[in-house]
Protein backbone atom coordinates (compact mmCIF):
# COMPACT_ATOMS: atom_id res chain seq x y z
CA UNK A 1 0.00 0.00 0.00
CA UNK A 2 1.36 3.42 -0.94
CA UNK A 3 1.92 6.12 1.64
CA UNK A 4 -0.98 8.15 0.29
CA UNK A 5 -3.44 5.28 0.54
CA UNK A 6 -2.25 4.66 4.09
CA UNK A 7 -2.99 8.29 5.00
CA UNK A 8 -6.36 8.00 3.32
CA UNK A 9 -7.21 4.88 5.32
CA UNK A 10 -6.04 6.64 8.48
CA UNK A 11 -8.31 9.62 7.75
CA UNK A 12 -11.31 7.31 7.40
CA UNK A 13 -10.46 5.42 10.60
CA UNK A 14 -10.07 8.67 12.53
CA UNK A 15 -13.41 10.01 11.22
CA UNK A 16 -15.20 6.79 12.16
CA UNK A 17 -13.50 6.78 15.57
CA UNK A 18 -14.69 10.34 16.24
CA UNK A 19 -18.28 9.38 15.37
CA UNK A 20 -17.91 6.28 17.58
CA UNK A 21 -16.69 8.46 20.46
CA UNK A 22 -19.50 11.01 19.99
CA UNK A 23 -22.09 8.21 20.08
CA UNK A 24 -20.54 6.60 23.16
CA UNK A 25 -20.26 9.90 25.07
CA UNK A 26 -23.88 10.65 24.22
CA UNK A 27 -23.43 13.72 22.02
CA UNK A 28 -25.31 11.75 19.40
CA UNK A 29 -28.28 9.95 20.93
CA UNK A 30 -29.06 6.33 20.13
CA UNK A 31 -32.32 7.13 18.33
CA UNK A 32 -30.44 9.29 15.84
CA UNK A 33 -27.54 6.97 15.18
CA UNK A 34 -25.94 3.81 16.43
CA UNK A 35 -22.21 3.80 17.20
CA UNK A 36 -20.30 2.50 14.13
CA UNK A 37 -19.03 -0.55 16.01
CA UNK A 38 -22.63 -1.46 16.89
CA UNK A 39 -23.61 -1.01 13.22
CA UNK A 40 -20.84 -3.41 12.22
CA UNK A 41 -22.04 -5.99 14.75
CA UNK A 42 -25.67 -5.52 13.62
CA UNK A 43 -24.62 -5.91 9.99
CA UNK A 44 -22.86 -9.16 10.76
CA UNK A 45 -25.94 -10.47 12.65
CA UNK A 46 -28.21 -9.36 9.82
CA UNK A 47 -26.15 -11.17 7.21
CA UNK A 48 -25.82 -14.32 9.32
CA UNK A 49 -29.55 -14.39 10.10
CA UNK A 50 -30.27 -14.29 6.37
CA UNK A 51 -33.39 -12.28 7.07
CA UNK A 52 -32.79 -9.65 4.40
CA UNK A 53 -30.98 -11.75 1.82
CA UNK A 54 -34.05 -11.73 -0.45
CA UNK A 55 -34.17 -7.95 -0.35
CA UNK A 56 -30.44 -7.68 -1.04
CA UNK A 57 -30.70 -10.14 -3.91
CA UNK A 58 -33.68 -8.30 -5.35
CA UNK A 59 -31.95 -4.93 -5.28
CA UNK A 60 -28.64 -6.17 -6.64
CA UNK A 61 -30.34 -8.22 -9.36
CA UNK A 62 -32.39 -5.25 -10.56
CA UNK A 63 -29.39 -2.93 -10.37
CA UNK A 64 -27.35 -5.43 -12.41
CA UNK A 65 -30.05 -5.60 -15.09
CA UNK A 66 -30.33 -1.80 -15.25
CA UNK A 67 -26.54 -1.52 -15.39
CA UNK A 68 -26.07 -4.10 -18.15
CA UNK A 69 -28.88 -2.54 -20.21
CA UNK A 70 -27.46 0.97 -19.76
CA UNK A 71 -23.95 -0.09 -20.78
CA UNK A 72 -24.94 -2.19 -23.78
CA UNK A 73 -27.49 0.32 -25.11
CA UNK A 74 -25.00 3.13 -24.44
CA UNK A 75 -22.29 1.41 -26.47
CA UNK A 76 -24.64 0.66 -29.36
CA UNK A 77 -26.03 4.20 -29.49
CA UNK A 78 -22.60 5.87 -29.18
CA UNK A 79 -21.10 3.74 -31.96
CA UNK A 80 -24.15 4.31 -34.18
CA UNK A 81 -24.31 8.06 -33.60
CA UNK A 82 -20.58 8.76 -33.71
CA UNK A 83 -20.07 8.97 -37.48
CA UNK A 84 -23.54 10.24 -38.37
CA UNK A 85 -23.03 13.94 -38.28
CA UNK A 86 -26.61 15.23 -38.57
CA UNK A 87 -27.95 12.77 -36.02
CA UNK A 88 -25.14 13.54 -33.66
CA UNK A 89 -25.43 17.31 -33.92
CA UNK A 90 -29.15 16.96 -33.29
CA UNK A 91 -28.77 14.76 -30.22
CA UNK A 92 -25.64 16.10 -28.55
CA UNK A 93 -27.21 19.20 -26.93
CA UNK A 94 -29.96 16.94 -25.61
CA UNK A 95 -27.39 14.65 -24.01
CA UNK A 96 -25.76 17.69 -22.43
CA UNK A 97 -28.98 18.85 -20.77
CA UNK A 98 -30.21 15.35 -19.97
CA UNK A 99 -28.96 15.30 -16.40
CA UNK A 100 -31.06 18.38 -15.61
CA UNK A 101 -34.06 16.01 -15.77
CA UNK A 102 -35.04 14.50 -12.41
CA UNK A 103 -35.70 11.02 -13.76
CA UNK A 104 -37.15 9.79 -10.44
CA UNK A 105 -39.96 12.33 -10.77
CA UNK A 106 -41.31 10.29 -13.65
CA UNK A 107 -42.15 7.33 -11.46
CA UNK A 108 -45.94 7.77 -11.65
CA UNK A 109 -45.74 7.76 -15.44
CA UNK A 110 -43.54 4.66 -15.39
CA UNK A 111 -45.97 2.86 -13.10
CA UNK A 112 -48.79 3.70 -15.51
CA UNK A 113 -46.70 2.40 -18.40
CA UNK A 114 -45.17 -0.72 -16.83
CA UNK A 115 -47.31 -1.41 -13.80
CA UNK A 116 -46.03 -2.02 -10.28
CA UNK A 117 -43.04 -4.35 -10.30
CA UNK A 118 -39.43 -4.43 -11.35
CA UNK A 119 -39.84 -2.84 -14.80
CA UNK A 120 -40.30 0.81 -13.73
CA UNK A 121 -37.37 0.55 -11.29
CA UNK A 122 -35.07 -0.97 -13.88
CA UNK A 123 -36.19 1.70 -16.35
CA UNK A 124 -35.17 4.44 -13.94
CA UNK A 125 -31.78 2.80 -13.31
CA UNK A 126 -31.31 2.42 -17.07
CA UNK A 127 -32.33 6.00 -17.84
CA UNK A 128 -29.96 7.40 -15.25
CA UNK A 129 -26.97 5.45 -16.53
CA UNK A 130 -27.29 5.19 -20.29
CA UNK A 131 -26.50 8.79 -21.22
CA UNK A 132 -23.31 8.81 -19.14
CA UNK A 133 -22.11 5.78 -21.13
CA UNK A 134 -23.01 7.43 -24.45
CA UNK A 135 -21.38 10.78 -23.65
CA UNK A 136 -18.14 9.29 -22.34
CA UNK A 137 -17.79 6.74 -25.12
CA UNK A 138 -18.39 9.44 -27.77
CA UNK A 139 -15.61 11.42 -26.17
CA UNK A 140 -13.29 8.41 -26.50
CA UNK A 141 -14.35 7.60 -30.08
CA UNK A 142 -13.57 11.19 -31.06
CA UNK A 143 -9.99 10.71 -29.90
CA UNK A 144 -9.11 7.67 -32.00
CA UNK A 145 -6.14 8.81 -34.12
CA UNK A 146 -7.10 8.62 -37.83
CA UNK A 147 -3.83 6.80 -38.55
CA UNK A 148 -5.01 3.78 -36.53
CA UNK A 149 -8.13 3.51 -38.66
CA UNK A 150 -6.10 3.86 -41.86
CA UNK A 151 -3.74 1.16 -40.61
CA UNK A 152 -6.68 -1.12 -39.91
CA UNK A 153 -8.02 -0.57 -43.42
CA UNK A 154 -4.62 -1.29 -44.92
CA UNK A 155 -4.48 -4.67 -43.18
CA UNK A 156 -7.91 -5.46 -44.55
CA UNK A 157 -10.35 -4.74 -41.72
CA UNK A 158 -13.91 -3.78 -42.59
CA UNK A 159 -16.08 -1.26 -40.70
CA UNK A 160 -17.39 -3.79 -38.15
CA UNK A 161 -13.94 -5.17 -37.41
CA UNK A 162 -12.61 -1.64 -37.03
CA UNK A 163 -15.21 -0.96 -34.34
CA UNK A 164 -14.36 -4.15 -32.41
CA UNK A 165 -10.61 -4.18 -32.88
CA UNK A 166 -9.69 -0.49 -33.08
CA UNK A 167 -12.13 2.18 -31.99
CA UNK A 168 -13.72 0.40 -29.02
CA UNK A 169 -10.42 -0.88 -27.53
CA UNK A 170 -8.87 2.55 -27.99
CA UNK A 171 -11.84 4.14 -26.20
CA UNK A 172 -11.83 1.60 -23.36
CA UNK A 173 -10.62 4.04 -20.68
CA UNK A 174 -13.31 6.55 -21.65
CA UNK A 175 -15.96 3.85 -21.79
CA UNK A 176 -14.87 2.73 -18.33
CA UNK A 177 -15.54 6.22 -16.98
CA UNK A 178 -19.08 5.91 -18.34
CA UNK A 179 -19.38 2.41 -16.91
CA UNK A 180 -18.43 3.69 -13.46
CA UNK A 181 -21.21 6.27 -13.67
CA UNK A 182 -23.68 3.66 -14.90
CA UNK A 183 -22.78 1.44 -11.94
CA UNK A 184 -23.37 4.18 -9.37
CA UNK A 185 -26.52 5.40 -11.14
CA UNK A 186 -28.03 1.93 -11.38
CA UNK A 187 -27.76 1.50 -7.61
CA UNK A 188 -29.13 5.01 -7.05
CA UNK A 189 -31.97 4.36 -9.50
CA UNK A 190 -33.01 1.03 -8.00
CA UNK A 191 -32.70 1.99 -4.34
CA UNK A 192 -34.27 5.39 -4.93
CA UNK A 193 -37.23 3.76 -6.66
CA UNK A 194 -37.57 1.21 -3.90
CA UNK A 195 -37.97 4.04 -1.41
CA UNK A 196 -40.92 5.51 -3.29
CA UNK A 197 -42.66 2.70 -5.16
CA UNK A 198 -41.85 -0.74 -3.90
CA UNK A 199 -42.74 -3.42 -1.42
CA UNK A 200 -39.40 -5.17 -1.54
CA UNK A 201 -35.67 -4.55 -1.98
CA UNK A 202 -33.11 -2.87 0.23
CA UNK A 203 -34.56 0.62 -0.30
CA UNK A 204 -37.94 -0.58 0.89
CA UNK A 205 -36.40 -2.37 3.92
CA UNK A 206 -34.47 0.75 4.87
CA UNK A 207 -37.52 2.99 4.70
CA UNK A 208 -39.60 0.36 6.53
CA UNK A 209 -36.98 0.16 9.30
CA UNK A 210 -36.83 3.95 9.43
CA UNK A 211 -40.59 4.21 9.95
CA UNK A 212 -40.36 1.68 12.78
CA UNK A 213 -37.36 3.26 14.54
CA UNK A 214 -35.50 0.03 13.78
CA UNK A 215 -31.97 1.43 13.74
CA UNK A 216 -30.49 -2.06 14.13
CA UNK A 217 -31.76 -2.81 10.60
CA UNK A 218 -31.63 0.56 8.92
CA UNK A 219 -27.98 1.47 9.56
CA UNK A 220 -26.49 -1.91 8.67
CA UNK A 221 -28.38 -1.89 5.36
CA UNK A 222 -27.16 1.63 4.54
CA UNK A 223 -23.60 0.59 5.36
CA UNK A 224 -23.99 -2.57 3.26
CA UNK A 225 -25.06 -0.51 0.23
CA UNK A 226 -22.05 1.75 0.78
CA UNK A 227 -19.68 -1.21 0.98
CA UNK A 228 -21.05 -2.87 -2.16
CA UNK A 229 -20.96 0.33 -4.19
CA UNK A 230 -17.45 1.25 -3.06
CA UNK A 231 -16.00 -2.22 -3.71
CA UNK A 232 -17.49 -2.41 -7.22
CA UNK A 233 -16.21 1.06 -7.99
CA UNK A 234 -12.80 0.10 -6.64
CA UNK A 235 -12.72 -3.00 -8.84
CA UNK A 236 -13.46 -0.90 -11.94
CA UNK A 237 -10.86 1.62 -10.82
CA UNK A 238 -8.25 -1.14 -10.65
CA UNK A 239 -9.03 -2.24 -14.22
CA UNK A 240 -8.85 1.38 -15.36
CA UNK A 241 -5.48 1.85 -13.69
CA UNK A 242 -4.10 -1.26 -15.38
CA UNK A 243 -5.26 -0.09 -18.82
CA UNK A 244 -3.79 3.38 -18.37
CA UNK A 245 -0.50 2.06 -16.98
CA UNK A 246 -0.11 -0.27 -19.94
CA UNK A 247 -0.57 2.67 -22.29
CA UNK A 248 1.92 4.77 -20.34
CA UNK A 249 -0.75 7.26 -19.37
CA UNK A 250 -0.30 6.97 -15.61
CA UNK B 1 10.18 -12.50 -45.96
CA UNK B 2 11.59 -13.59 -49.30
CA UNK B 3 9.92 -14.11 -52.63
CA UNK B 4 11.35 -15.97 -55.63
CA UNK B 5 12.42 -12.80 -57.41
CA UNK B 6 14.19 -11.40 -54.33
CA UNK B 7 17.50 -9.82 -55.18
CA UNK B 8 16.69 -9.68 -58.87
CA UNK B 9 17.14 -6.44 -60.80
CA UNK B 10 14.17 -4.12 -61.02
CA UNK B 11 12.53 -4.97 -64.31
CA UNK B 12 10.61 -2.69 -66.61
CA UNK B 13 7.37 -4.55 -65.99
CA UNK B 14 4.75 -2.06 -64.71
CA UNK B 15 3.54 -2.80 -61.18
CA UNK B 16 1.19 0.05 -60.43
CA UNK B 17 -0.02 2.81 -62.69
CA UNK B 18 -1.71 6.13 -61.96
CA UNK B 19 -3.77 7.42 -64.88
CA UNK B 20 -4.60 11.14 -64.83
CA UNK B 21 -5.33 10.95 -61.13
CA UNK B 22 -6.72 14.06 -59.42
CA UNK B 23 -8.10 14.64 -55.98
CA UNK B 24 -10.26 17.55 -54.89
CA UNK B 25 -11.53 17.99 -51.35
CA UNK B 26 -15.09 19.27 -51.23
CA UNK B 27 -15.48 22.56 -49.37
CA UNK B 28 -17.77 23.29 -46.43
CA UNK B 29 -20.20 26.24 -46.32
CA UNK B 30 -17.48 28.76 -45.47
CA UNK B 31 -14.41 27.16 -47.11
CA UNK B 32 -13.90 26.67 -50.86
CA UNK B 33 -13.11 23.29 -52.39
CA UNK B 34 -9.40 22.46 -52.48
CA UNK B 35 -7.78 21.01 -55.55
CA UNK B 36 -5.04 19.03 -53.80
CA UNK B 37 -3.57 16.80 -56.44
CA UNK B 38 -2.97 16.18 -60.07
CA UNK B 39 -3.50 15.30 -62.72
CA UNK B 40 -0.71 12.78 -62.09
CA UNK B 41 0.41 10.08 -64.52
CA UNK B 42 2.98 7.69 -63.14
CA UNK B 43 4.03 4.07 -63.55
CA UNK B 44 6.04 2.27 -60.89
CA UNK B 45 8.18 -0.57 -62.22
CA UNK B 46 8.07 -3.91 -60.49
CA UNK B 47 10.70 -4.08 -57.76
CA UNK B 48 11.94 -0.51 -58.03
CA UNK B 49 12.52 1.93 -55.19
CA UNK B 50 10.67 5.11 -56.09
CA UNK B 51 10.81 8.26 -54.00
CA UNK B 52 8.68 11.38 -54.20
CA UNK B 53 9.88 14.75 -52.96
CA UNK B 54 7.82 17.89 -52.94
CA UNK B 55 7.18 21.08 -51.02
CA UNK B 56 5.10 20.81 -47.86
CA UNK B 57 1.36 20.73 -48.48
CA UNK B 58 1.78 19.70 -52.13
CA UNK B 59 -0.44 16.63 -51.82
CA UNK B 60 2.24 13.97 -51.32
CA UNK B 61 0.24 12.17 -48.66
CA UNK B 62 -2.92 12.51 -50.72
CA UNK B 63 -1.07 10.86 -53.61
CA UNK B 64 -0.03 7.99 -51.32
CA UNK B 65 -3.55 7.51 -49.98
CA UNK B 66 -5.00 7.39 -53.47
CA UNK B 67 -2.28 4.98 -54.55
CA UNK B 68 -3.01 2.74 -51.55
CA UNK B 69 -6.75 2.75 -52.12
CA UNK B 70 -7.36 4.44 -48.78
CA UNK B 71 -9.04 7.36 -50.54
CA UNK B 72 -10.73 7.58 -53.91
CA UNK B 73 -9.36 9.75 -56.71
CA UNK B 74 -11.77 12.48 -57.83
CA UNK B 75 -10.96 11.55 -61.42
CA UNK B 76 -8.60 9.14 -63.14
CA UNK B 77 -7.74 5.70 -61.83
CA UNK B 78 -5.11 3.54 -60.18
CA UNK B 79 -4.21 0.16 -61.67
CA UNK B 80 -2.41 -2.27 -59.33
CA UNK B 81 -1.17 -5.51 -60.91
CA UNK B 82 -3.60 -5.10 -63.77
CA UNK B 83 -6.64 -4.49 -61.57
CA UNK B 84 -8.25 -1.08 -60.95
CA UNK B 85 -8.08 -0.08 -57.25
CA UNK B 86 -11.60 0.59 -56.02
CA UNK B 87 -12.71 1.57 -52.54
CA UNK B 88 -10.44 -0.69 -50.57
CA UNK B 89 -6.75 -1.39 -50.09
CA UNK B 90 -5.80 -4.28 -52.39
CA UNK B 91 -4.17 -7.40 -50.98
CA UNK B 92 -0.42 -7.09 -51.50
CA UNK B 93 -0.19 -3.39 -50.61
CA UNK B 94 1.37 -2.31 -47.30
CA UNK B 95 1.64 1.19 -45.86
CA UNK B 96 3.85 2.69 -43.16
CA UNK B 97 2.57 6.08 -42.05
CA UNK B 98 4.38 9.09 -40.72
CA UNK B 99 2.40 9.20 -37.49
CA UNK B 100 2.86 6.66 -34.75
CA UNK B 101 0.43 3.89 -35.72
CA UNK B 102 1.17 1.51 -32.83
CA UNK B 103 -1.95 0.32 -31.04
CA UNK B 104 -1.24 1.36 -27.44
CA UNK B 105 -3.26 -1.48 -25.87
CA UNK B 106 -1.43 -4.24 -27.77
CA UNK B 107 2.09 -5.48 -27.08
CA UNK B 108 4.68 -5.52 -29.85
CA UNK B 109 3.84 -9.07 -30.95
CA UNK B 110 0.11 -8.36 -31.20
CA UNK B 111 0.77 -5.05 -32.94
CA UNK B 112 2.87 -6.80 -35.55
CA UNK B 113 0.37 -9.62 -36.00
CA UNK B 114 -2.55 -7.20 -36.45
CA UNK B 115 -3.26 -8.13 -40.05
CA UNK B 116 -2.46 -11.84 -39.90
CA UNK B 117 -5.95 -12.73 -38.73
CA UNK B 118 -7.23 -12.01 -42.23
CA UNK B 119 -4.81 -14.53 -43.79
CA UNK B 120 -5.47 -18.27 -43.91
CA UNK B 121 -2.46 -19.32 -41.82
CA UNK B 122 -1.90 -22.16 -39.39
CA UNK B 123 -0.84 -21.30 -35.86
CA UNK B 124 2.72 -22.50 -36.65
CA UNK B 125 2.95 -20.36 -39.78
CA UNK B 126 1.56 -17.43 -37.88
CA UNK B 127 4.15 -17.78 -35.13
CA UNK B 128 6.92 -18.23 -37.69
CA UNK B 129 5.97 -15.04 -39.47
CA UNK B 130 5.92 -13.09 -36.21
CA UNK B 131 9.34 -14.53 -35.31
CA UNK B 132 10.75 -13.55 -38.72
CA UNK B 133 9.34 -10.05 -38.60
CA UNK B 134 10.67 -9.51 -35.06
CA UNK B 135 14.12 -10.74 -36.07
CA UNK B 136 14.18 -8.73 -39.29
CA UNK B 137 13.39 -5.46 -37.53
CA UNK B 138 15.54 -6.11 -34.45
CA UNK B 139 12.58 -6.22 -32.08
CA UNK B 140 13.10 -9.72 -30.67
CA UNK B 141 13.93 -8.49 -27.18
CA UNK B 142 10.81 -6.32 -27.14
CA UNK B 143 8.24 -8.88 -28.26
CA UNK B 144 6.23 -8.55 -25.05
CA UNK B 145 6.79 -4.80 -24.52
CA UNK B 146 4.02 -2.26 -24.93
CA UNK B 147 4.48 0.71 -27.31
CA UNK B 148 4.59 3.16 -24.40
CA UNK B 149 7.83 1.49 -23.28
CA UNK B 150 9.55 2.00 -26.65
CA UNK B 151 11.32 4.97 -28.25
CA UNK B 152 9.96 6.68 -31.35
CA UNK B 153 12.38 4.81 -33.62
CA UNK B 154 11.42 1.48 -32.09
CA UNK B 155 7.72 2.20 -32.50
CA UNK B 156 8.32 3.00 -36.17
CA UNK B 157 10.09 -0.36 -36.50
CA UNK B 158 6.98 -2.02 -35.08
CA UNK B 159 4.94 -0.38 -37.84
CA UNK B 160 7.45 -1.52 -40.46
CA UNK B 161 7.38 -5.07 -39.08
CA UNK B 162 3.58 -5.02 -39.13
CA UNK B 163 3.70 -4.11 -42.81
CA UNK B 164 6.40 -6.65 -43.73
CA UNK B 165 4.64 -9.53 -42.00
CA UNK B 166 1.87 -9.32 -44.59
CA UNK B 167 4.52 -9.87 -47.31
CA UNK B 168 3.36 -6.96 -49.45
CA UNK B 169 4.48 -6.66 -53.05
CA UNK B 170 4.06 -2.87 -52.97
CA UNK B 171 5.17 -0.96 -49.87
CA UNK B 172 4.17 2.66 -49.46
CA UNK B 173 6.16 4.71 -46.96
CA UNK B 174 4.78 8.12 -45.96
CA UNK B 175 7.71 10.01 -44.42
CA UNK B 176 8.25 7.11 -42.04
CA UNK B 177 11.34 8.69 -40.50
CA UNK B 178 10.00 12.25 -40.34
CA UNK B 179 9.84 12.21 -36.56
CA UNK B 180 13.31 10.70 -36.06
CA UNK B 181 16.68 12.41 -35.67
CA UNK B 182 19.09 12.62 -38.62
CA UNK B 183 21.43 9.80 -37.58
CA UNK B 184 18.64 7.39 -36.77
CA UNK B 185 17.10 8.31 -40.11
CA UNK B 186 20.24 7.38 -42.03
CA UNK B 187 20.46 4.02 -40.29
CA UNK B 188 16.75 3.31 -40.70
CA UNK B 189 17.25 4.17 -44.37
CA UNK B 190 19.89 1.45 -44.61
CA UNK B 191 17.51 -1.00 -43.02
CA UNK B 192 14.81 -0.12 -45.50
CA UNK B 193 17.27 -0.73 -48.34
CA UNK B 194 18.13 -4.12 -46.86
CA UNK B 195 14.46 -5.05 -46.43
CA UNK B 196 13.74 -3.86 -49.97
CA UNK B 197 16.45 -6.13 -51.38
CA UNK B 198 15.36 -9.09 -49.29
CA UNK B 199 11.66 -8.77 -50.01
CA UNK B 200 11.86 -7.92 -53.71
CA UNK B 201 8.90 -5.58 -53.19
CA UNK B 202 8.29 -2.32 -55.02
CA UNK B 203 8.77 0.64 -52.69
CA UNK B 204 7.13 4.03 -52.96
CA UNK B 205 8.63 6.48 -50.46
CA UNK B 206 7.39 9.95 -49.70
CA UNK B 207 9.84 12.30 -48.07
CA UNK B 208 10.59 15.96 -47.73
CA UNK B 209 14.33 15.21 -47.30
CA UNK B 210 16.18 15.49 -50.64
CA UNK B 211 19.20 13.59 -49.30
CA UNK B 212 16.98 10.74 -48.14
CA UNK B 213 15.42 10.44 -51.59
CA UNK B 214 18.81 10.70 -53.33
CA UNK B 215 20.33 8.05 -51.08
CA UNK B 216 17.54 5.47 -51.17
CA UNK B 217 15.73 5.57 -54.49
CA UNK B 218 16.24 4.21 -58.00
CA UNK B 219 14.00 6.95 -59.37
CA UNK B 220 12.81 10.18 -57.82
CA UNK B 221 9.68 12.11 -58.74
CA UNK B 222 9.60 15.82 -57.95
CA UNK B 223 6.21 17.32 -57.19
CA UNK B 224 5.02 20.87 -57.72
CA UNK B 225 3.33 23.09 -55.16
CA UNK B 226 -0.41 22.48 -54.72
CA UNK B 227 -2.15 21.14 -56.74
CA UNK B 228 0.67 18.61 -56.79
CA UNK B 229 1.79 17.40 -60.21
CA UNK B 230 4.96 15.57 -61.20
CA UNK B 231 7.36 18.11 -62.70
CA UNK B 232 10.56 16.08 -62.87
CA UNK B 233 11.71 12.44 -62.88
CA UNK B 234 15.30 11.66 -61.95
CA UNK B 235 17.11 8.29 -62.32
CA UNK B 236 19.77 7.88 -59.65
CA UNK B 237 21.59 4.97 -61.27
CA UNK B 238 22.65 3.43 -57.93
CA UNK B 239 23.49 -0.29 -57.84
CA UNK B 240 20.96 -2.47 -56.03
CA UNK B 241 23.56 -3.24 -53.36
CA UNK B 242 23.98 0.15 -51.69
CA UNK B 243 23.88 1.80 -48.31
CA UNK B 244 24.05 5.23 -46.71
CA UNK B 245 27.69 5.59 -47.75
CA UNK B 246 26.54 6.69 -51.23
CA UNK B 247 26.41 10.14 -49.64
CA UNK B 248 30.21 10.23 -50.03
CA UNK B 249 30.02 9.89 -53.83
CA UNK B 250 30.19 12.97 -56.08
CA UNK B 251 27.03 11.86 -57.93
CA UNK B 252 25.14 12.21 -54.65
CA UNK B 253 25.90 15.92 -54.49
CA UNK B 254 24.93 16.34 -58.13
CA UNK B 255 21.65 14.50 -57.52
CA UNK B 256 20.58 16.57 -54.55
CA UNK B 257 21.58 19.73 -56.43
CA UNK B 258 19.46 18.66 -59.39
CA UNK B 259 16.50 17.92 -57.12
CA UNK B 260 16.81 21.25 -55.40
CA UNK B 261 17.01 23.07 -58.72
CA UNK B 262 13.66 21.49 -59.70
CA UNK B 263 12.14 22.05 -56.33
CA UNK B 264 13.30 25.46 -55.19
CA UNK B 265 10.78 27.52 -57.16
CA UNK B 266 7.93 25.24 -56.03
CA UNK B 267 9.01 25.42 -52.41
CA UNK B 268 8.99 29.21 -52.62
CA UNK B 269 5.46 29.15 -54.06
CA UNK B 270 4.31 26.83 -51.34
CA UNK B 271 5.92 29.05 -48.68
CA UNK B 272 4.30 32.18 -50.13
CA UNK B 273 0.85 30.64 -50.26
CA UNK B 274 1.09 29.30 -46.74
CA UNK B 275 2.13 32.74 -45.51
CA UNK B 276 -0.70 34.34 -47.48
CA UNK B 277 -3.27 32.12 -45.79
CA UNK B 278 -1.98 32.83 -42.32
Amino acid sequence: MSRLSRYRLLAIIVAVAIVEAMCRIGWIDRFTMQPPLQIAIDLWKLLVSGKHLDAIGKTMGNAAIGFVLAVSAGVVVAVAVHRRRLLRETLEPLFATYYAIPVLAFYPLLIILFGVGDAPKITIAFMLGVIAVIVNLLNGLDRVPPVLIKTARVVGMGPTQIVWRVTLPFSAPYLLTGVKFALAYSLIGIIGSEFIMSTDGMGFEISFAYNNFDNATMYPLIVLILLISISLNFALGTIEKQILQRRGLR
Amino acid sequence: MTTPDAGGPSGLEPHVTLQAVTRTFAGQQSTPAVHALGPVDLTLRKGEFFAVVGPSGCGKSTLLEVLAGISQPTSGQVIFEGQPVKGRVPEGVGVVFQEDACFPWLNVTDNIALGLQALPLSETERRQRVEDALALTGLKAFAQAFPAQLSGGMRQRVCIARTLIMRPRLILLDEPFGALDQQTRLLMGEEVLRLWRQSGATIFLITHALDEAAMLADRIGVMSARPGRLIDLVETGWPRERDSRVVELPQFGQLTARLWRSLRGESLKSLDSSQATQ
